[in-house]
């Protein structure tokens, strides 16, 4: 315990000054939560869940929190993150909604897109009811962190039976540091959609090239019953950055959810992403492309609650990693007792550019139904010579059949993202950074 | 000058001496057939001139149009004309067929100065080159080799090679695994690209092909080497004797 408390001295103070504002119930939670930070500490390499990820560069750096008032972002810094206008988007910068920055008009009756902090008053009853219940923090010490500093952040409730057309954004900003030293951004968001309600939701994460900081992110998303909800997760933090998220998804009978996660920026990051299908024919699909070079790490880690019967859920996993760059996919399926006719599908699949760059990969299922289907499937490796030769033959250099290989393997998972203009910019973004480690692996 | 001059090739493929000094000159407008028993070489000459890196030229040489042919990239190769029809298609996940083949087309105009077709201009070529060898959208839409049967991945080859217009065309054992009628599209194709500026290197293990695409020379491998080389009526002997009597009792050209 005494080690433990050594290792927090820098986060101590940071604890202790956590928001004191809101409701009781909602002071009870971050109590609990700070509570319960203090007496986890940061995961070590020891803690299996965490083996391949060292998160001692976090725990070590005094990274702060700020208040609403350093909460500086213009609309040129948005620029570039900002699919076709978003037209629906709320902007958190370090943690606090800038309403200046986001725009919410026009949205159906019912319908909110906006701060949590003032969902906590004017929402309060389906807030109460969801805020920290499906982000659990008895043994993930950054979440509980994230549920004890969280001031504000991002709220999307959408009513039963309305469909919202439009995709709704949301950014989080991280502004670089001011005079107080490295800042950590606690990033939340809930996400509630009701009855057979349809809704698309981008989530993006950025911050100014080149500067340190820490984005610790929880979103909590429920799915109600017949609800399909399109979700999209965006890391693209400075390279500088460290990057610690987990997403967990509640999705009631006959639900529809997917989500996509594309990981491209950041220097160490690490998601978490869970669903529990808790209702007769929920489905879910998680997916990931990832692309790391130089020493960077980018570490996820999924789990699919399979509870109920008749869920079917399906996933696939890409990497692309040059450099010294490291990977961790950690995919679990879990298939309880009552989950008859269960249907799951794992793929995970990375390339690696370089010989130094490597990957750690483990499929985690556990099945305790009898009549179910769950098929995995792991493939690590370099690009397929013979495929290199059969296009050389064709009279492409090697070279271009190279990136055309590569570029497939990420369009598998970029062609699935519905919305097209962020599928152009993510195809933008990957591509321009691909070239660059490729031109780089060239010169070597 | 003959289009195509080999001499004395050796080549070596996973340690182990495969070709051991072969001689062929082949001319334009000619289709040459390279016949043989498993094992004796005939794929492997195939690959080694369309430059495939896992044979080892270790002696001897190959001419292009005079021009050093083992001195090329396998890309370079295609880009001069030199086309192999591969005897198993790659499947390449991701990579639309129709993206692919104008990539390809493409990359040869670029090489000889011409402008690169667009969208339309290839949606074009396509449609006047994918009737005769019955390719349909669903081939073109799909990724290059994937899911595609026996046939189709063979159907693909030769539309390719009537996209890219080579000037020597290696077919390494195209028919197999063809049933009669895909054999029969597929000897369509080539028949239709025969002509006095294109010379064909067809490489088959069975005389059935060769009913089809009639050849100009039969040559027959064994060891590594051609062991007798006639006009079509070799294959109709070889058809009805086996390999058995070239294996025993011929002696090597020129021997």
């Amino acid at each position: 315990m005494t080690q433990v408390a050594e290792k927090l001295q820098p986060w101590r103070a940071t604890i202790e000054q956590r928001p004191r504002s809101g409701p009781r119930w909602l002071q009870d939670l971050r109590d609990r939560a700070a509570a319960r930070f203090t007496a986890l500490g940061f995961p070590t390499v020891r803690d299996e869940e965490w083996r391949f990820t060292n998160v001692a560069p976090i725990a070590a750096a005094e990274f702060k929190p700020t208040g609403a008032d350093a909460a500086h972002a213009t609309e040129s810094d948005l620029a570039g993150y900002l699919y076709s206008d978003a037209a629906l988007r709320v902007v958190v910068v370090n943690g606090h909604v800038v309403p200046a920055l986001s725009r919410t008009s026009g949205l159906p009756a019912g319908v909110r897109v906006g701060s949590l902090a003032l969902a906590v008053t004017e929402h309060t009853e389906i807030v109460q009811r969801y805020l920290g219940q499906l982000a659990e923090f008895g043994s993930r010490a950054f979440t509980a962190l994230n549920t004890a500093l969280a001031v504000d952040g991002a709220y999307v409730y959408i009513p039963d039976r309305v469909v919202v057309e439009q995709p709704i954004h949301l950014l989080f900003v991280t502004t670089s540091s001011d005079a107080s030293g490295p800042i950590m951004s606690a990033a939340r968001a809930l996400i509630v959609a009701g009855e057979r309600s349809q809704a698309r939701i981008v989530e993006t994460y950025v911050g100014p090239r080149g500067t340190s900081y820490f984005t610790n992110a929880v979103t909590e998303v429920i799915a109600g019953e017949h609800s399909i909800l399109d979700h999209y997760k965006v890391q693209q933090e400075s390279f500088d950055a460290y990057h610690v998220a987990s997403m967990h998804v509640h999705a009631s009978r006959g639900a529809n959810v997917s989500s996509h996660s594309f990981s491209l920026g950041g220097k160490l990051v690490r998601n978490d992403a869970s669903a529990l299908l808790d209702g007769e024919g929920a489905e879910c699909t998680l997916n990931g492309l990832y692309l790391a070079d130089g020493d960077r790490l980018v570490d996820n880690h999924t789990a699919i609650d399979h509870a109920k019967a008749h869920c079917p859920s399906h996933e696939i996993y890409k990497g692309i990693l040059g450099g010294r760059a490291r990977a961790v996919f950690n995919g679990k399926i879990i298939v309880r007792q009552d989950a008859q006719k269960t249907d799951a599908k794992q793929t995970n699949r990375a390339l690696l550019l370089s010989d130094e760059a490597m990957i750690n990969t483990k499929p985690q299922l556990e099945i305790f139904a009898d009549d179910v289907k769950c098929t995995h499937g792991a493939a690590i490796g370099q690009l397929d010579e013979d495929a290199i030769f059969y296009l050389r033959a064709r009279g492409l250099t090697y070279f271009e059949a190279r990136d055309m290989l590569i570029h497939a393997f990420a369009g598998d998972i970029l062609d699935r993202v519905k919305i097209e203009p962020l599928r152009v910019a993510l195809e933008a973004e990957l591509y321009a950074q691909l070239a660059k480690d490729l031109a780089e692996l060239d010169a070597a | 000058m003959n289009m195509l001059d080999i001499r004395n090739l050796q080549v070596r493929a996973e340690d182990k001496e495969i070709l051991k000094g072969i001689d062929l000159q082949v001319n334009a407008g000619e289709v040459h057939a390279i016949m043989g028993p498993n094992g004796s070489g005939k794929s492997t000459l195939a690959r080694a001139l369309s430059g495939h890196p896992e044979y080892h030229v270790t002696g001897g040489e190959v001419r292009f149009e005079g021009r050093d042919l083992l001195d090329m990239d396998p890309d370079e190769r295609a880009r001069e004309g030199v086309f192999m029809a591969f005897q198993y298609p790659v499947e390449i996940a991701g990579v639309n067929n129709a993206y692919f083949l104008k990539a390809a087309v493409n990359a040869k105009r670029k090489h000889h100065g011409q402008p690169e077709l667009d969208a339309m201009e290839f949606m074009q070529l396509i449609k006047a080159k994918s009737s005769l060898l019955d390719i349909d959208q669903s081939m073109l839409s799909r990724a290059v080799n994937e899911g595609f049967s026996g046939g189709e991945k063979k159907r693909n080859e030769i539309f390719q090679m009537a996209l890219l217009e080579p000037k020597l065309a290696i077919l390494d054992e195209t028919d197999s695994g063809l049933d009669i009628d895909a054999l029969k599209l597929v000897a369509t194709g080539v028949n239709a690209m025969r002509g006095p500026a294109r010379a064909f290197i067809v490489v088959t293990h069975y005389q059935r092909l060769l009913d089809y695409i009639v050849p100009d020379y039969v040559h027959v491998l064994s060891g590594g080497r051609i062991v007798r080389s006639g006009g079509k009526e070799l294959a109709l002997e070889l058809e009805q004797k086996g390999y058995g009597w070239i294996e025993t009792g011929a002696q090597p050209v020129g021997a």
